[in-house]
C-alpha cells in the first residue's frame, strides 16, 4: 500500500526525460555500431541474423509490456503479428496501397482488434487469461484458413514489384534495407517502452501489475489500464508481422498465426527477464542465433534441436533464476541509469 | 470422444486442484504415452489392450520424475515461471519426439479392436466404443480411489488446505508426487485407447490438451466429476457442431464453449475457485 502511493509520488515528482551520461554515451555508441554494420561488409546471413534478433526482440518486448507491466501472460500473442502481416499483403494485393501505410493500417486493426478481445477477456485471471488467449489465437489461426477473401489456407502471395522498390518495400537487390526498417523499429519501440516505463501510465499499470486491488482502492481504474496495456502491446506486435511479410512476400495462416510465434516470444522475454526493458533485447540476442546456427549445423531437422535447446533452457531458467538473465548482470550496472 | 477428453482433463484436473499449477505438457505427456502404446505394438506384437498396466507404469514413472525434478522446484514460484516451466516441458518433449520419431503420422495396423457396429442404422466404430467403456471404467476407478481409499482422501485433504494436511501427517511432497502419477496415468488410459483408432504423431497432443483446458475449465479446476460432465459436453457440442454448421470449425464451437462459461461463470459449473 505505501509502496504504491510512494511509487505514484515518485512518478509525480520524476521528470520524464532523465538522462545520466554514461549510458547515453553507451547506447549511442551502440546504436551508431548498429547503423554503421552493413557498411562492414557482412555477409548476409549476418545481416539476416541481426534482423532477426531486431524483430524478435520487438515481439518479444510487446509480450513484455503486457506481462512485465499489467501481469497479464499471453499465449496469443501470434495474432498481432499475423493480422499486422495480413493487413500489410492483403491491403497491396487488392487495393495496390503502399506497405508503409499499410503496416499504419495493420497497428490500427491490431489495436482496434486488442480492445475487442481485451474488454471481455482481460477480466479474467491467470489461467483463465492465459488459456483463453491461447484458445484466440488458434481460432484466428482456424478463420483465416478457411476465409476466401484472404486466400483461405494457401494464403497471400505479394506479387514481385521491380520497378518502384520503395513504394512497394521490396528490396530484393540486398537485405540491408530490411535490415534498417528493422533496427528503426527496433530502436523506436525500446525508446518509446523505455517512456512508457517512467510515464505515469507505467508506474500505474506496475501497481496493477504487483497489487491490484491496493491501486484499485487508490482510484486506478484497473480494468481500463489493463486494456490499454493490451492495445499498446498489440500494435507494438503488429508491424514485425508487416515487416516480416514484406520480407517472405508470402503471408499464410500457418505461419502468420503460428502458435510457435506465441511461445517463442514469451520464451525470449522469460529468458531475457520479465518487466525489465532491457530483458527482451537480451533474450532474443541468446536465443535467436541458438536457433538459426542450430539449422545450419543441423539442417533440415535441426527445426526440432534449437526447440529442444530452447525448452531445456527455459526449464533451467524458471527453476534457477526466474528473473530471467537480466538479472545475472551486476545490479550496479543496471542501477547506473537511476543512480543519479 | 467426448469421454476420453474427460480422462484426460480429469488428470489435468487433479494435478491442478493439488497443486494449482496448469501442466501445458499435459497433450505432450498424451503424445508419449500414445508412442509408448504404438512402440510396444511395434517392436514387442503387444496389443494396445494389454500394453496399457505398461504404459501407466512409463506415465506415472514420468510424472514423479516431472515431478521431482522440475515441479518441486517452482511450486512457490510465481505463475508466471510455473506457465513458462510446463510449457518449456512441452516443448521439449515434442520437440524430442520430432528428433526421436520423426513427424511421421504412424497407426497401429490390425489391432484387437477393430471393426463397427450398427446401431438402428447408425455405424459406431468398435474402437471408439471400447475407449469410451475403458475411459469410463477408469474414470470410476479414479473416482473411487479419490473417494473411498484413505491415500485418495489424503491427497484431497492436500488439495483442500495444504497447511492443515501436513500437520495431520500428509507429506504433501509425497501426496503431489502421487497426484502427478495418477493424473498421467489417467493419460496413460486415455493415450492407449487412442492409439488404437488414432494417428499417432509429435504434435498429437496440442488439440487434445486444449480441449482438456477447455474441459477443466468449463468443470472447474480440480473437480473431477466436473471434467467428467464437461468432457463429454465438448464431446457432444464437437460433433454437433460438426454435423450441424460447418465441421471445419469445430475447433471454435469449443472456444465458444469455453469462452462463454469463463465470463458468464468463471469457477466453471462445479467449481470451487
Amino acid at each position: 500500500m505505501n509502496n504504491i502511493s510512494a511509487k505514484l509520488l515518485e512518478a509525480k515528482n520524476e521528470p520524464l526525460w532523465y538522462f545520466n551520461k554514461n549510458s547515453l554515451i553507451i547506447i549511442g555508441i551502440i546504436v551508431l555500431g548498429l547503423f554503421l554494420f552493413p557498411f562492414t561488409s557482412p555477409s548476409k546471413f549476418a545481416i539476416h541474423l541481426m534482423m532477426m534478433i531486431f524483430m524478435h526482440a520487438v515481439m518479444a518486448q510487446s509480450w513484455n509490456v503486457l506481462a512485465g507491466f499489467s501481469g497479464q501472460i499471453s499465449l496469443g500473442h501470434a495474432i498481432f503479428f499475423g493480422i499486422g502481416a495480413y493487413a500489410c499483403a492483403y491491403f497491396y494485393v487488392k487495393f495496390h496501397i503502399t506497405p508503409w501505410i499499410g503496416i499504419l493500417i495493420g497497428i490500427g486493426i491490431s489495436g482496434f482488434v486488442a480492445m475487442l478481445i481485451g474488454i471481455p477477456i482481460l477480466r479474467l485471471k491467470g489461467h483463465y487469461f492465459a488459456i483463453a488467449t491461447l484458445l484466440i489465437g488458434i481460432s484466428f489461426q482456424v478463420v483465416f484458413q478457411r476465409w476466401p477473401e484472404v486466400g483461405s489456407s494457401s494464403g497471400l502471395w505479394i506479387p514481385i514489384n521491380r520497378e518502384s522498390p520503395w513504394s512497394s518495400m521490396q528490396f530484393h537487390k540486398s537485405k540491408v534495407a530490411y535490415y534498417y526498417i528493422s533496427l528503426l523499429f527496433f530502436i523506436v519501440t525500446f525508446f518509446l517502452v523505455w517512456l512508457l516505463n517512467r510515464s505515469k501510465l507505467g508506474y500505474r499499470l506496475r501497481a496493477i501489475r504487483d497489487q491490484s486491488d491496493a491501486a484499485s482502492s487508490l482510484g486506478i481504474h484497473v480494468s481500463k489500464y489493463k486494456i490499454i496495456a493490451f492495445i499498446i502491446s498489440a500494435m507494438i506486435m503488429a508491424p514485425i508481422g508487416s515487416i516480416y511479410a514484406q520480407y517472405v512476400l508470402i503471408v499464410d495462416p500457418n505461419n502468420a498465426f503460428n502458435v510457435d510465434i506465441s511461445i517463442l516470444v514469451l520464451l525470449i522475454a522469460v529468458m531475457g527477464g520479465v518487466g525489465n526493458i532491457w530483458g527482451p533485447i537480451i533474450g532474443a540476442a541468446i536465443l535467436i542465433p541458438i536457433s538459426e546456427f542450430s539449422r545450419i549445423y543441423f539442417g533440415g531437422t535441426g527445426h526440432s534441436i534449437d526447440l529442444v535447446v530452447y525448452g531445456v533452457l527455459i526449464i533451467i531458467i524458471c527453476i534457477f533464476k526466474p528473473s530471467g538473465i537480466v538479472s545475472l548482470i551486476p545490479r550496479s550496472f543496471r542501477e547506473r541509469e537511476k543512480a543519479k | 470422444m467426448g469421454l476420453i477428453y474427460a480422462l484426460i482433463a480429469a488428470g489435468l484436473s487433479l494435478i491442478f486442484g493439488l497443486m494449482e499449477i496448469v501442466n501445458f505438457a499435459h497433450g505432450d505427456h498424451l503424445m508419449i504415452s500414445m508412442f509408448s502404446a504404438f512402440w510396444l505394438w511395434a517392436l514387442f506384437g503387444l496389443d494396445p489392450i494389454f500394453s496399457i498396466p505398461i504404459t501407466i507404469l512409463i506415465m506415472a514413472a514420468i510424472g514423479v520424475l516431472t515431478h521431482y525434478f522440475i515441479i518441486r522446484k517452482i511450486l512457490n514460484s510465481t505463475m508466471l515461471v510455473q506457465i513458462c516451466a510446463t510449457f518449456g516441458l512441452a516443448v521439449t518433449i515434442r520437440a524430442l519426439a520430432q528428433l526421436f520419431f520423426t513427424p511421421d503420422f504412424r497407426t497401429i495396423k490390425n489391432p484387437l479392436i477393430q471393426g463397427k457396429f450398427e446401431i438402428l442404422g447408425i455405424f459406431i466404430g468398435k474402437p471408439q466404443l471400447y475407449a469410451s467403456l475403458v475411459c469410463l471404467v477408469a474414470f470410476v476407478l479414479l473416482y473411487l480411489f479419490v473417494t473411498k481409499t484413505e491415500t485418495g482422501t489424503a491427497l484431497q485433504a492436500t488439495s483442500q488446505d495444504r497447511q492443515a494436511a501436513e500437520i495431520l501427517g500428509i507429506p504433501s511432497n509425497k501426496m503431489f508426487a502421487l497426484g502427478w502419477a495418477i493424473g498421467l496415468s489417467c493419460v496413460a488410459v486415455a493415450g492407449s485407447m487412442l492409439s488404437n483408432f488414432y494417428y499417432v504423431f509429435p504434435d498429437v497432443g496440442v488439440n487434445f490438451s486444449l480441449f482438456a483446458f477447455v474441459a477443466v475449465a468449463l468443470g472447474g479446476f480440480g473437480s473431477i466429476t466436473g471434467s467428467l460432465i464437461a468432457g463429454i459436453i465438448i464431446g457432444v457440442v464437437e460433433s454437433v457442431g460438426g454435423l450441424v454448421i460447418d465441421p471445419s470449425f469445430k475447433l471454435l464451437y469449443v472456444f465458444a464453449v469455453y469462452l462463454f462459461v469463463v465470463i458468464v461463470r468463471p469457477q466453471g459449473i462445479f467449481g470451487r475457485y
